[in-house]
């Protein structure tokens, strides 16, 4: 087990958060988005460029719930991740593998009625990182979304079931023990698209909201 | 029921192609004569200006309307291409990307009912993000109001010229400047 992943200190408060409890604040609502905000293609990350992109294809999809198990629907959820080489679309990431021309790694979808969403990608690959030699991610896609309150904005990641880099991975293993398997998804045949594309299932439970 | 809600995990270095929008600053609808300019910079516990935040604003309307309205980061229909507002709808929402000074600007309207701006920071190095408030004016305010006045100075938009404050986000004090207050809510 590696040492878990705690960030970058010069970066982090070091005192107490102040807590408001104010049944008036306005962080108990939260910003909303609509049909002009996405377009269907958002969420077909294979789709986004002239060419298919390299990589194996996989839909990611479920339904993101808030603490008492109530769908958050018609909300955004932004995904953003490496290409199958495990590079980003993104100047600042140098990893000496190919970028696909075919691939920006971007997407976004609003939830349905009932909390689910859905993304058509390419599994992303893992990649090198410099907090140790020889230290790398493991295949994860980010994820962004949003309740009804401000509150349960959440970024965070998605891993892959069975890889072998997870418990060598300080950020995956800087989650505590009891909730780090909440962070890999399952892989799901009933989500597979026959002979197009492998399915993973993921849910997510947003904290804190409206009481 | 009460579920176990996912653990955040850091925004990591790599967002910038993905969540920053086009005008995501620009909260204000075009020309509009009361707009605010909010600006600063995020710093870290050594004055450094952190290049890689993610800032985001949730707002009431002038009105005090708390329901905001879509559109904040509106795509054309057509190629997909991100086109940014309308201009004219009122979201409530911002989301701006620090540069390499690690500046932001937002412009906006004063909200209605409260005096503060919701402030929520993402960055490389956090594990998850950090609510603040950035506030325009220093009306009576029970969050202001519990805080000695180093720390509530933290909060504080200052006003540097007619429609123009200045709220840095500082993660960490260093010693020397007071750290932001961060919050958490009941
Ligand atoms: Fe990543």
């Amino acid at each position: 087990m590696p040492e878990p992943y705690r960030g970058a200190l010069s970066r982090q408060p070091q005192r107490p958060l102040v807590v408001v409890d104010d049944p008036e604040a306005v962080e108990l609502t939260g910003p909303v988005f609509g049909a002009a905000d996405v377009t269907a293609i958002d969420s077909d990350l294979t789709r986004q460029h002239p060419g298919q992109p390299l990589g194996q294809r996989i839909t990611v999809s479920g339904r993101v719930v808030d603490r008492t198990g109530r769908p958050v629907h018609g909300q955004l959820v932004e995904i953003w991740q490496a290409n199958a080489a495990g590079r980003y679309a993104h100047r600042r990431d140098q990893h000496h593998a190919p970028l696909d021309p075919n691939f920006t790694g971007a997407g976004r979808c609003l939830t349905d009625d009932q909390g689910h969403y859905r993304f058509t990608t390419i599994r992303p690959g893992a990649y090198p990182w410099g907090e140790h030699s020889n230290s790398w991610r493991p295949a994860h896609i980010h994820f962004s979304l949003f309740g009804t309150a401000f509150t349960q904005r959440l970024v965070t990641q998605m891993y892959f079931p069975g890889d072998p880099l997870l418990p060598l991975d300080p950020i995956w293993c800087g989650v505590p023990d009891a909730d780090r398997q909440r962070l890999v998804a399952a892989y799901d045949p009933e989500l597979s698209v026959p002979g197009r594309a492998l399915g993973y299932r993921w849910d997510i439970v947003l904290d804190g909201g409206p009481r | 029921m009460t579920l176990e809600p996912t653990p955040s995990q850091t925004i990591g270095p790599y967002f910038g192609h993905a969540l920053p929008h086009p005008a995501g600053g620009r909260i204000a609808p075009t020309g509009h004569p009361d707009t605010v300019t909010v600006h600063g910079r995020v710093l870290d516990g050594c004055g450094a200006p952190v290049d890689d935040a993610l800032l985001e604003f949730w707002q009431p309307a002038p009105d005090g309307s708390r329901t905001g309205a879509p559109g904040s980061l509106r795509r054309d229909p057509v190629d997909g291409t991100a086109v940014g507002r309308d201009g004219v709808a009122f979201t409530g929402f911002g989301r701006v990307a620090t540069g390499a000074d690690g500046g932001y600007v937002v412009r906006t309207l004063r909200p209605g009912g409260v005096p503060y701006l919701s402030v929520c920071v993402f960055a490389r190095g956090l594990l998850g993000n950090l609510f603040t408030r950035a506030y325009l004016s220093q009306a009576a305010d029970p969050l202001l109001s519990s805080l000695d006045a180093r720390r509530r100075a933290t909060l504080i938009a200052v006003p540097e010229r007619t429609g123009v404050h200045r709220f840095d986000v500082r993660l960490r004090g260093d010693g020397e400047h007071e750290e932001t207050v961060f919050l958490a809510f009941r």
